[in-house]
């Protein structure tokens, strides 16, 4: 029940640790690069940390980071090993070191995987994130005197300028808040009295948004305030009006852009994983063609490798066999222990 | 009275050989590097070209592109010079081709160091370019109608916002303006009719500036209209406020970005000239001292390699009699053509007349 066996030839043993040796290092380069994409999407997830509520997304570039070191390691001794691969004399060096080798790499090419899926899986905890972040991003724009607070304001009209959008959902967030610091309303006026009576919590309400919520272009100057009051500005119908403020909402630009980030980064790391594999399936046929070799006097004979020697079930059993003894002995005496406590007692 | 002379014994020759190869290679990838350069800071220049007036200030990109190209090729040749100079037989084959190559790389060298002076010396005419085409862009703000105009409101937006500044000196340069088009003003209004009438031109100007003047790092909501009127926000001085619109003029702010992209690009260029210059005396002293090891038996032998065989003077001199003779012959060749009748003798022998 051998799975993946090949006869090699002694030529074609040569060519495939030629080969191996040179993508090695192609998968070297590219766990490098699986590195710098981690770095590079941990940097932009950081750089908005302001506006999000928990840092859970934080996982999948962690992971990147991880696979990609780990995989320029396991990268580095694949090419060692086959570098020592042809050679009868310096080969049976490596016999220990395979096996929790191949174990801890199949266990990280595993963990790239994963780390594609759960930036997909993460799209809603992510969405909800920003969601409790930007309701608080914008409830807090006016607290510019409050310690804590005071750079609220410039995160949010900074992210709404560059994200060209405004609010959490649209625009109408701003109406529902007050945005305008009781420091510059001048309570002895009507206005200002009128508008803070006409509601139950005696907040300051504006049918209108910050400016970072203008659009460069719109073809006449900004509306800001009074937006959903036609007469209040010539030639005006707010029901028509596209071009004056930006319509979308800064939590689906913001969705929007780390998923499209993390399509592109997901299609790397899957070919890195696809690279990855390759080379850890041709290392294990390298080995086993040439386990056949060692000893014998012939050493340019033709040789059998495979990639496992018995079933994948029984492959299994026998990595986890260990680590279960392991557990099950921990258990034991644990169980003897307090048996003899009882005796004693 | 050879300039520069230098003894070089076999060893030397070929660790020269060798050496040269390395760094020829390293001032291809160092002229590559200049081209990106070029490329880099010619788009920068074009992404606001439509607040500049003119394109003088192109001349720097577009020579440090020709001067990185020409560098790659020079350096190639300069490569493959060296790899065929330890070898006698295919060495000769490169003797007539040499002296046009380093007078046409050294004047080629020498373009980077005009485009590092020139990076410089057109700051004024960068500064009076940016100065017009910002006038320009404020004046036809408002023309969102006029085709060839309607993406100035656009462009002077995002150049406000991006680079933190407003107007061209500082922001009382929109108070001097109609920034608000006549399509949005209401002429039976009585306040539009008081500003058109108190003034000559009948323009609607007011104390008020674009969104994109707004500074965000403000701690109260952007305060566009009616600046210079303490009476008319609450909680409010003109003469103090500081946070609430960007300070500096764009013109400030795009000079001091230009200049700060050629400051840092200056050394750079610097550097590759430099070694520009190494591959070329190198290669001189190189091609010098074999020339003196050809039609020799002994190839091991020590020679001598100097950058002009004579002193400068003479080699300009030289240089320039070899020059003119060409010129004369040019000239001859053209009468004999155009005076067939005359005198075959008299035509082809070039008098003193002719110059």
């Amino acid at each position: 029940m051998v799975v993946g066996k090949m006869k090699l030839t002694f030529q074609k043993r040569v060519k495939l640790a030629q080969g191996l040796w040179l993508l090695s290092w192609v998968a070297t380069l590219c766990g490098a690069i699986t590195f710098t994409l981690g770095c590079f999407l941990k940097t932009e997830l950081r750089r908005r940390t302001e506006v999000m509520d928990n840092t859970d997304i934080h996982c999948v570039p962690n992971t990147l980071l991880i696979v990609g070191l780990a995989s320029m390691g396991s990268n580095y001794f694949a090419g060692r090993i086959c570098q020592d691969a042809l050679d009868a004399g310096r080969f049976p060096r490596w016999k220990n070191f395979l096996k929790p080798f191949y174990g801890g790499s199949i266990f990280f090419t595993t963990l790239m995987l994963i780390a594609v899926i759960l930036s997909y899986v993460m799209k809603g905890s992510l969405e909800s994130s920003l969601k409790i972040g930007l309701k608080n991003g914008i409830r807090f724009y006016k607290d510019t005197d409050t310690p804590g607070r005071c750079f609220q304001k410039q995160t949010i009209d900074r992210l709404q300028m560059e994200f060209q959008c405004c609010g959490n959902n649209d625009y109408k967030d701003w109406f529902e808040v007050q945005w305008i610091s009781n420091r510059y309303l001048d309570f002895s006026s009507k206005e200002v009295k009128d508008r803070i009576k006409s509601n139950v919590d005696g907040r300051y309400l504006v049918d209108g948004v910050p400016f970072s919520c203008c659009n460069p272009r719109s073809p006449r100057p900004c509306i800001q305030y009074k937006i959903t009051n036609n007469t209040a500005h010539y030639n005006y119908e707010h029901q028509t009006e596209e071009l004056n403020i930006f319509i979308g909402g800064c939590r689906e630009a913001l969705v929007n852009y780390y998923m499209g980030l993390m399509n592109t980064i997901g299609g790397v790391v899957m070919s890195v994983f696809l690279i990855q594999s390759s080379v850890l399936a041709t290392l294990r046929l390298l080995q086993t063609s040439m386990e056949a070799v060692a000893g014998q006097e012939n050493v340019e004979m033709d040789a059998e490798g495979y990639l496992l020697e018995k079933g994948v079930k029984e492959t299994v059993m026998e990595y986890l066999d260990p680590v279960l003894k392991l557990m099950w002995l921990n258990q034991v005496t644990s169980s003897e222990d307090t048996g003899t406590k009882d005796g004693n007692s | 009275m050879a300039l520069l002379k230098l003894k070089f014994p076999f060893q030397k020759r070929v660790r020269l050989a060798q050496g040269l190869w390395l760094l020829s290679w390293v001032a291809v990838f160092s002229g590559a590097i200049t081209f990106a350069v070029g490329v880099f800071l010619k788009t920068e220049l074009h992404r606001r070209s439509e607040v500049m007036h003119n394109m003088d200030i192109h001349i720097v990109p577009n020579l440090l592109m020709a001067v990185g190209l020409a560098s790659v090729g020079i350096n190639i040749c300069a490569g493959k010079v060296c790899q065929d100079s330890l070898d006698p037989s295919r060495f000769p084959r490169w003797k007539t081709f040499l002296p046009p190559f380093f007078c046409m790389s050294v004047f080629l060298a020498s373009l980077l160091l005009v485009a590092m002076i020139l990076s410089y010396a057109l700051q004024p005419s960068l500064e009076e370019s940016l100065k017009i085409g910002l006038k320009n862009g404020i004046r036809f703000y408002k023309d969102t109608d006029t085709p060839g105009r309607c993406f100035q409101k656009e462009t002077i937006d995002r150049l406000q916002t991006e680079f933190q500044c407003c107007g061209n000196t500082n922001f009382r340069d929109w108070f001097e303006v109609q920034w608000i088009s006549n399509r949005y003003l209401d002429f039976t209004s009585k306040e539009v009719k008081d500003r058109v009438r108190s003034n000559v031109d009948g323009r609607y100007l007011l104390d008020g500036v674009p969104f994109s003047c707004c500074n965000p790092a403000s701690p109260r909501p952007c305060i566009q209209y009616s600046l210079l009127d303490n009476a008319a926000h609450y909680n409010y001085e003109y003469q103090s406020e500081e946070l609430n619109l960007h300070n500096r003029g764009c013109r400030q702010a795009l000079v001091n970005y230009y200049m700060g992209l050629m400051n840092t690009i200056g050394p750079g260029v610097l550097s590759v000239f430099l070694l520009q210059m190494t591959v070329l005396v190198s290669l001189r002293y190189l091609q010098t001292s074999m020339e003196g090891v050809m039609g020799q038996e002994n190839l091991e032998i020590e020679t001598e390699g100097y950058i002009l065989e004579k002193g400068v003077k003479e080699t300009l001199l030289e240089t320039k009699e070899k020059v003119m003779k060409i010129f004369e012959f040019a000239q001859v060749g053209d009468a004999s053509a155009t005076t067939p009748g005359a005198d075959p003798e008299a035509a082809a022998a070039p008098g003193p007349a002719t110059k």
